[in-house]
């Protein structure tokens, strides 16, 4: 045989207290040679998505984790066949810590003790720079002033007796090698009588308790049986955050429109027979895409900023349309650069190139700042009508509800109509009441009639 | 003129407040360049002498370490992706701006820096495994800071700039003439610290020069929020002249670093330098720039690259040889390989290590808590007799 070994990547702490992260893909594959430094995965980590470089020049051994797996750090990911003697990798001895090399040889191989304590989550602190992820804590309190229960003590008078929920929440009373005894064998401290002075914990106590097997299953088994919890960071975290701030800072107003849209969806059925639409995707949202920048040319308050910073209010003269999407990662909104001078073909192929590559998850950071006003199509989930909430920046954001059949009035008589509700949200710093009717107003004018677009242009 | 004034001055020639509307502190004009990001020359009037001694070889040479400290940077960040520093702070972009100032430096300089200047420690001679082993968390130190006239990288943001100005007024009192040197950023700037430093370097006309890369963000405040003046405009207010340079432009670095420098150790007091450059990268490893940051503006950025710049101008003079360029990858690679070698190599520090050092001579308190803290780490491995705590 060649003088190979096999060396394991362990994932590393890849941002000052981190204790995992999410494989989003892998870039080689078993059996590929990769060198040095060569790119072997992109991993998602609270902070950032993140491209990890190979620590090793040989052969790709296996893949441990498949993509969108969250790893905890300090677990193997990926094994190399390396040469024996001139490894790439500084030919130095393995350093200890996470991440590091491990030699996984007949005597080489980490104690399960000491593997543990790598990947444990809950010793990280808070890092230098200040935000980095918090640490879950595992029924671990804080340390708090000693309780003293011995018998020593002569007995308290009842008035200043320390409370019993007090002493319930005191973490079990053990010594630090205890503790890690206890940890390596797996058992839960908070179940192990004490017997040394005060409820002490001793190491006789933890080695005896090895072998009770009675355990209460309601307090030794998995907390996880009945909820699942999800650690919130990547988009979720950076969602939210945007929600908050701008639900917050922004007062909001909704306004609703139903319309009869039975002439648009007459027109966009036309379009679709038509050689020059051969081979675009027309659909309701192209239309009302369409309709929301012909409206905004007489009511252009709807396109503008709240600058806070400068205290000036930002008139945009042109449209960034953003566009929600839900995506495998969650919801980004991408907009589309200046979507005011494209034609309604050119309208609909960036449309439908926009959510292409936001549901491939490849949209560029380019392509989701700078939007100046958002639709967001909640039809397509068979809904009517919401309250949007503002994407930060922007001052207005549309609505668009399903297209369904429904009584309506025509001509004082009932009849079968395709009707849709529009739901408008602004930003009432900016934005009037008048404004933004008279804008909602304009979209279902078009809506209902496109031929009224004339009137407007 | 500046350099007429340069050596003129001693402390009590200083301009007093009643003075200070009639005269200009701020010299070079508002960008002083002497390469144009296309790789042009471009003449100066008045600072084209301070690198008129700068040949051919030595324009390589530059390029030779501003192309290491480069590689050195991306095998760093490398390393801390496999697990095996820490954390890094990138200096991407800031090539220029660190090897022409630190190359105009004489050995017995002292120069205060911050935490990016890798670049700067490789210059004055810095081992590699010295540059890593703070970072990989191996040692609270990294070099010999007498050795090579370094002080240690500083993480508090400014506070170096003190430490340097009391050291140069250490150095008045030693009648040296050594020049002091303190490197920091745009967001010190919006420091007590520096702002103190400035006070009491200009008061006693300390020879300390204020070295400042703008990389235009502050982690991920940007400069523009920060100071509604350019920053070489700051000192001005404290009576200290400053100079505005191109940060990417290591010729234009040169000769702004020099006058200064010059100013220095001539007895003409301390010197504000605004190096105008960009963080390319993120702010350390643990950073995502791409949350705060125009993805356009680090386009707009790169076509002004410092390496890309000195590159056109050596083609342009021919200089760019065959030879010349596999000396520089074989330098680079050498290096890159000597920085992953010795760092993954690095023996482990102890955990009464950090006993050491504490104190420069024996101290009774430190051993008696070392000796607490060795039995404690003992009754790992031993039973723990009953009721121990």
């Amino acid at each position: 045989m060649s003088a190979t070994m096999i060396k394991e990547f362990r994932l590393p702490d890849l941002g000052e207290g981190l204790t995992e992260s999410e494989i989003l893909s892998w870039k080689v594959a078993v059996g590929d040679t990769v060198t040095l430094n060569q790119v072997i995965a992109e991993v998602e980590t609270a902070k950032a998505v993140v491209e990890l470089p190979s620590p090793f020049a040989g052969t790709v051994a296996a893949l441990h984790e498949q993509p969108g797996t969250v790893v905890e750090v300090g677990k193997p990911i990926v094994s190399f066949e390396v040469d024996d003697a001139g490894s790439s990798n500084g030919g130095g001895a393995p350093a200890a810590g996470d991440g590091s090399a491990v030699v996984t040889s007949a005597n080489g191989a980490p104690s399960a003790s000491a593997a543990e304590a790598v990947g444990s989550p809950a010793k990280r602190e808070p890092n230098l720079v200040g935000y980095g992820a918090v640490v879950e804590h595992s029924g671990r309190p804080t340390r708090r002033a000693r309780v003293q229960a011995t018998a020593e003590v002569p007995a308290i008078p009842e008035s200043i007796a320390v409370p019993e929920s007090e002493v319930a929440a005191e973490r079990p009373r053990s010594t630090p090698p205890v503790r890690k005894l206890a940890r390596d064998l797996g058992i839960d401290l908070e179940v192990v009588p004490g017997t040394g002075p005060g409820g002490l914990i001793t190491r006789e106590d933890v080695q005896n308790f090895t072998g009770a097997a009675d355990v209460p299953a309601g307090i030794a088994g998995a907390p996880g049986d009945r909820e699942t919890r999800t650690p919130i960071k990547g988009v979720r975290k950076f969602t939210a955050a945007a929600m908050v701030q701008s639900a917050f800072t922004a007062p909001h107003v909704t306004e609703f429109l139903t319309v009869d849209v039975t002439a648009t969806m007459e027109l966009l059925a036309k379009l679709k027979g038509n050689r020059t639409f051969e081979g675009f995707k027309l659909t309701p949202l192209t239309i009302a895409a369409k309709a929301v920048l012909v409206a905004l040319r007489n009511n252009p308050t709807l396109n503008s900023r709240w600058d806070e910073v400068n205290q000036e209010i930002v008139q945009f003269n042109y449209v960034n349309l953003g566009i929600a999407a839900a995506t495998p990662r969650g919801l980004t909104v991408p907009n589309i650069k200046d979507a005011d001078q494209l034609s309604l073909r050119e309208l609909s192929s960036a449309l439908t190139q926009l959510t292409d590559t936001a549901r491939a998850g490849k949209t560029s950071p380019s392509e989701l700042s700078g939007g100046t006003i958002s639709i967001t199509n909640i039809g397509v989930f068979g809904i009517d009508a919401g309250t949007p909430i503002l994407n930060p920046g922007e001052a207005a954001i549309v609505a668009l509800g399903a297209v369904r059949k429904a009584p309506w009035v025509v001509n004082d008589e009932l009849a079968v109509r395709q009707v849709m509700s529009l739901s408008l949200s602004f930003d009432h710093r900016l934005v009037d009441g008048e404004q933004g009717s008279r804008f909602l107003a304009d979209l279902g004018a078009i809506l209902s009639d496109p031929a009224m677009v004339m009137t407007m242009i | 003129m500046l350099t007429d004034q340069a050596g003129k001055g001693v402390r009590h020639d200083a301009p007093g407040p009643e003075q200070s509307a009639h005269i200009s502190l701020r010299t070079g004009g508002d960008l002083l360049q002497l390469v144009s990001p296309e790789g042009e020359r471009i003449s100066h009037p008045e600072f084209d002498v301070w690198v008129k001694d700068v040949g051919d070889e030595q324009l390589c040479s530059l390029y030779e370490d501003m192309t290491v400290i480069r590689r050195i940077d991306a095998e760093a960040t490398a390393l801390q992706r496999q697990g095996e520093l820490a954390l890094w702070p990138p200096l991407l972009g800031q090539e220029a701006a660190q090897i022409g100032s630190s190359r105009s430096l004489r050995d017995d300089d002292f120069v205060f820096p911050s935490y990016r200047e890798s670049g700067v420690a490789y210059v004055r001679g810095a081992h590699l495994s010295e540059i890593a082993r703070v970072w990989r968390g191996n040692a609270s130190y990294g070099w010999d800071p007498q050795r090579i006239n370094l002080a240690t990288p500083q993480i508090i943001i400014g506070s170096q700039s003190l430490h340097a100005t009391g050291y140069a007024m250490g150095v008045q009192l030693d009648g040296a003439n050594t020049a002091v040197l303190a490197y920091f950023g745009d967001g010190a700037t919006s420091e007590g610290d520096v702002n103190e430093a400035m006070v009491f370097a200009a008061s006693y006309q300390a020879p300390v020069v204020f070295f400042c890369q703008n990389n235009h963000w502050a982690i991920s405040e940007p400069v523009r929020i920060q100071s509604h003046v350019q920053l070489a405009d700051r000192p001005t207010g404290f009576g200290i002249p400053s100079m505005r340079v191109d940060g990417n432009d290591v010729l234009a670095v040169m000769a702004a670093t020099r006058v200064a420098l010059d100013r220095a150790r001539k007895g003409g007091g301390p010197t504000f330098i605004e190096a105008v450059t960009y963080r390319m990268g993120p702010h350390t490893t643990a950073d995502d720039p791409t949350r705060y940051r125009d993805p356009i503006e680090l386009e707009d950025w790169a076509a002004k690259d410092p390496i890309l710049r000195l590159r056109k101008l050596l083609e342009a003079k021919g200089l760019l040889t065959d030879d010349v360029e596999a000396r520089v990858k074989a330098k680079a690679d050498a290096v890159a390989a000597d920085l992953r070698s010795s760092c993954i190599g690095m023996p482990d520090p102890q955990p009464l290590d950090v006993f050491n050092h504490v104190y420069s001579t024996p101290n009774s308190w430190i051993e008696r808590q070392k000796d607490h803290y060795s039995r404690y780490l003992s009754s790992f491995n031993q039973p723990v007799e009953e009721g121990a705590l």
